[in-house]
């Protein structure tokens, strides 16, 4: 579909220089995971229809799309959580460096693959003993103290928590418990990790901090992002895809997508017609 | 709600424009009286309950003072009574009951609220409901029938084969004693534990257990490093609880426990609780002091059971509140 | 799969088959306690079980009709005193109080539902036996009644929270006044609830042996009136339980069974009026 004459598109386009600066250099990356003809089923009730699209890796994909198309279900299939869920079904494949992750043994795969929740859910432990709960029951070849500031530190919270370690988890604020669940996932070194809605309990300043944080995190890290934002997926991620009731409508780079989309329903809902 | 309420028929003059005639044939105004009436008797009950239980135990507390909970010697023909066999076997028979009954109804809870699906976790629930309703004295007869042979037969014998080198496990075992006793209020305690266990587990909100499962735990691990600790504030409240049934437990430990006044290391030996003394002494006791001295037994259960439940209380309140466990680390 | 997390799964795939194995452990005792009772007490339940009365000590047969009728007119006074008291209460604490008045009484009921209940039998032989100088099923009745208040009042309270808001000024804004407005509208509506709260005080109550050691005390014959000591169905299954005499335990076996039946009948009874009943929000 050409690009329509309605240029003026609404989506406020203003990245971060590091991301502007990340997707100058967005040539074709290596795949961390492929999604081939994954159909997803609660019962007898169908919520994903044939999707298919990768995820790059050390880049930001972003999910996009109205409530209820979707993407959370989605999301949630890259590390299994569906399982939780008793009547939920998954057919397809998705594959996690080529080996597809329902033949893994699945408490290897959320090592690899690991979720920071829409609300900010720290355990009833210490900030220490939050971060440190991954290392510990997985077995941690380094002192976990060590673990813990590093883990701390690539989220960007070791500076205002690291003389109260023994505290609370519950004592910080929302933002703050947040980036302690991102730290606390990042703690077990995994090699994507998916956030679903992660702002959406957050101030915008909070908001803007862990953006910063996503943008800085994909170096070393491979991140799917859920957001009903589109500025923020805007702002932050590589490449984006568009649900729309339980279909991947259109999966292209951000800028592509958010500028010349190629599927008029992505258009309409990122010029705020509808969602 | 309401606002201002007259305490009784003979209140002083009201402010209101009306007289206080006009306003009591207004239906409302009856109904109001009346129904605070029947409120206000029961804590008109309550009041009474302590007051007479402190009342008809004054002499024992003008002769003995303090003294009668530490002292042993329980002897009504000299008029010496002492409550130290007594509280003891209480609390040992309650300790061991926990012992039990607390792993076993954890664990029981825990497959409700976690594991089971709802199609099963109910109608279990439902069942261990109506094990809380099976009187003391059905239990007592299981005890009796069941249990004491059981003691006297198998587990007395392979106790002591295994571990009788210890204290609690030397001696005779007759088939009744503080072992048995405890066995029985385990059985009886049980279902606090697991209703009001399973009601908090179901009530830790689902992303913590999805938090750790997303971190790599197996469930287990999720279930027992999270779930639980976040629990842990009610749990220890229906613990509370479960202890406070057990404590003021009659028939059915009064049916197992040997009803012997004694103090002993070992399990085996038969003794006495608070409530079982009450029970099969109350009826024969002859001169004041000793039924007052009864009496003040049954007050000391009542400030135990009292200050149990307040505690349960406060740890349920403290769950609901904070939503959370403690927090800390 | 390295070791560690092999051990790892095993060590969770074997303590949620033990959580399992508690709660099935736990279940069974129930289906455990009734089996051995029909078994037992099922070959003992004949018509003279119901019709006679005991015989003298050392002789065989006879029969429990005292202590049913017993039992019956304990009952009957516990819920003559104790229903009233808890549900108009109840009636108090949900439409008339204040919050500090209702919090003073709702403390006082829970206090109560706390007490132990040989206690509660002192404080009933304290009130009654020693002003009248003589046991009675009046005293017998009056310590079971005051067990019967606080779960009467704490349950008909939450079942009469439950009801919407919106039936309450629907009355109002027809002109009915708030005493009607209960009688005819709230009420009804909890009705179910009610009704479950009293049978659960009642089948609570029902087996309760200790409050009636020394009140009620036991009779061996029938007992006219409410005036005098009275028999009751769980003390004799006390009694002749610890007694060593076969015939006597095998109708301690039969008691035992028709107490247990009638308070678990009772007890599903209750709960299958609630559950058919219209959800009712509980607090």
């Amino acid at each position: 579909m050409s690009a329509s004459a309605r240029s003026a598109v609404t989506v406020n386009l203003t990245p971060t220089s590091i991301a502007a600066a990340n997707r100058e250099s967005a040539a074709p990356a290596p795949m961390r995971m492929t999604v081939s003809k994954v159909n997803f089923f609660y019962g007898s009730k169908q919520t994903l229809f044939d999707v298919n699209m990768t995820v790059a890796a050390n880049r930001v994909t972003a999910l996009i799309g109205p409530s209820g198309c979707g993407k959370s279900t989605l999301l949630r299939t890259f590390n299994r959580m569906h399982e939780t869920v008793r009547y939920a079904r998954l057919e397809g494949e998705i594959l996690l460096d080529g080996q597809n992750i329902l033949s893994q043994d699945v408490t290897l795969l959320r090592r690899r693959v690991g979720m920071v929740f829409q609300r900010p859910n720290p355990f009833p432990k210490s900030i220490f003993d939050n971060v440190a709960y991954g290392p510990k029951i997985n077995g941690a070849k380094e002192p976990i103290a060590e673990i813990v500031e590093r883990s701390l530190r690539r989220a960007a919270l070791w500076d205002e928590v690291k003389d109260h370690l023994h505290k609370s988890a519950y004592e910080l604020s929302g933002g703050q418990q947040q980036r302690l669940c991102i730290a606390r996932g990042l703690a077990v070194e995994p090699e994507v990790l998916l956030l679903d809605e992660p702002c959406s309990a957050l101030d915008p300043i909070s908001t803007a901090k862990i953006e910063e944080l996503l943008v800085q995190l994909k170096d070393s890290c491979t991140i799917a992002i859920v957001t009903h934002n589109m500025q923020q997926a805007a702002r932050v991620s590589d490449f984006t895809a568009f649900l729309l009731v339980g279909q991947l409508v259109e999966f292209n780079p951000t800028p592509q997508l958010f500028t010349t989309p190629s599927d008029p329903r992505t258009e309409a809902y990122i010029t705020g017609r509808f969602g | 709600m309401a606002t201002s309420s007259i305490n009784a028929p003979s209140a002083s003059p009201v402010e209101d424009s009306r007289s206080f005639i006009s306003r009591l044939r207004n239906g409302d105004e009856i109904a109001r009286i009346v129904t605070f009436i029947f409120a206000a008797s029961v804590v008109l009950i309550t009041v009474l309950l302590v007051y007479e239980l402190w009342v008809a135990s004054v002499l024992p507390r003008q002769k003995f003072g303090l003294a009668f909970l530490v002292t042993k010697l329980w002897d009504p023909i000299a008029e010496q009574f002492g409550a130290l066999t007594f509280i003891y076997g209480t609390v040992v028979t309650s300790a061991v009951a926990l012992l039990i009954a607390v792993p076993l109804g954890i664990g029981a809870a825990i497959f409700l609220a976690e594991l089971a699906p709802q199609k099963v976790s109910d109608p279990l629930q439902f069942f261990i409901d109506l094990l809380a309703a099976v009187p003391s004295v059905i239990y007592g007869v299981l005890g009796v029938f069941i249990v004491i042979p059981l003691m006297r037969s198998v587990l007395a014998p392979t106790l002591q084969a295994t571990l009788g080198f210890l204290p609690l496990f030397k001696g005779p075992a007759y088939g009744v004693g503080f072992l048995t006793a405890g066995i029985v209020l385990a059985i009886m305690v049980i279902p606090y534990i697991i209703s009001v266990s399973r009601e908090v587990l179901l009530s830790v909100p689902r992303d913590q257990r999805e938090a750790a499962l997303a971190l790599g735990s197996t469930r287990w691990e999720a279930t027992w490093k999270v779930v639980v600790p976040f629990a842990r504030t009610g749990i220890m409240g229906s613990i509370f609880l479960a202890l406070a049934r057990a404590l003021g437990e009659t028939m059915a430990v009064t049916m197992v426990i040997g009803n012997t006044p004694s103090i002993s290391a070992s399990l085996f030996a038969p003794g006495y609780s608070i409530a079982a003394v009450i029970a099969n002494e109350f009826t024969e006791a002859t001169g004041d002091m000793y039924i007052q001295s009864l009496i003040q037994l049954g007050l000391v259960l009542f400030l135990l059971t009292f200050i149990l439940n307040g505690l349960a209380r406060l740890l349920m309140l403290l769950t609901a509140s904070r939503g959370s466990g403690t927090g800390r680390a | 799969m390295n070791a560690r997390l092999k051990w790892r799964k095993l060590v969770s795939a074997f303590m949620l088959t033990m959580t399992g194995v508690c709660a099935v452990v736990a279940v069974a005792v129930l289906f455990f306690i009734l089996g051995y009772l029909v078994f037992h007490g099922g070959r003992s339940i004949n018509w003279d079980f119901f019709t006679k009365l005991p015989t003298p000590v050392g002789e065989t047969g006879g029969g429990m009709a005292n202590a049913i009728v017993g039992s019956a007119k304990l009952l009957f006074l516990a819920s003559l005193f104790g229903v009233p008291i808890g549900f108009f209460g109840a009636i108090y604490l949900a439409e008339f109080s204040g919050s500090k008045t209702a919090f003073v009484v709702r403390y006082a009921a829970d206090l109560l539902n706390g007490v132990p209940s040989i206690v509660i039998g002192i404080f009933a032989y304290a009130l009654v036996v020693l002003p009248f100088k003589h046991f009675s099923a009046y005293a017998g009745g009056f310590a079971l009644g005051v067990m019967m208040i606080p779960i009467t009042l704490r349950s008909t309270e939450e079942f009469l929270l439950g009801v919407p808001n919106t039936l309450r000024e629907a009355a109002m804004a027809l002109g009915a006044s708030k005493w009607k407005t209960i009688a005819t509208v709230i009420v009804p509506a909890a009705y179910r609830g009610i009704l479950t709260s009293v049978l659960l005080a009642f089948a609570r109550v029902a087996g309760e042996t200790a409050p009636l050691l020394f009140t009620a005390f036991g009779n061996r014959y029938w007992s006219p009136g409410f005036n005098s000591p009275i028999e009751s169905l769980p003390h004799m299954v006390y009694i002749y339980a610890i007694s060593p005499y076969e015939d006597w335990q095998r109708q301690a076996w039969a008691a035992g069974l028709v107490l247990l039946g009638l308070i678990l009948i009772v007890n599903v009874v209750a709960r299958f009026i609630l559950a058919r009943g219209v959800a009712v929000q509980r607090s």
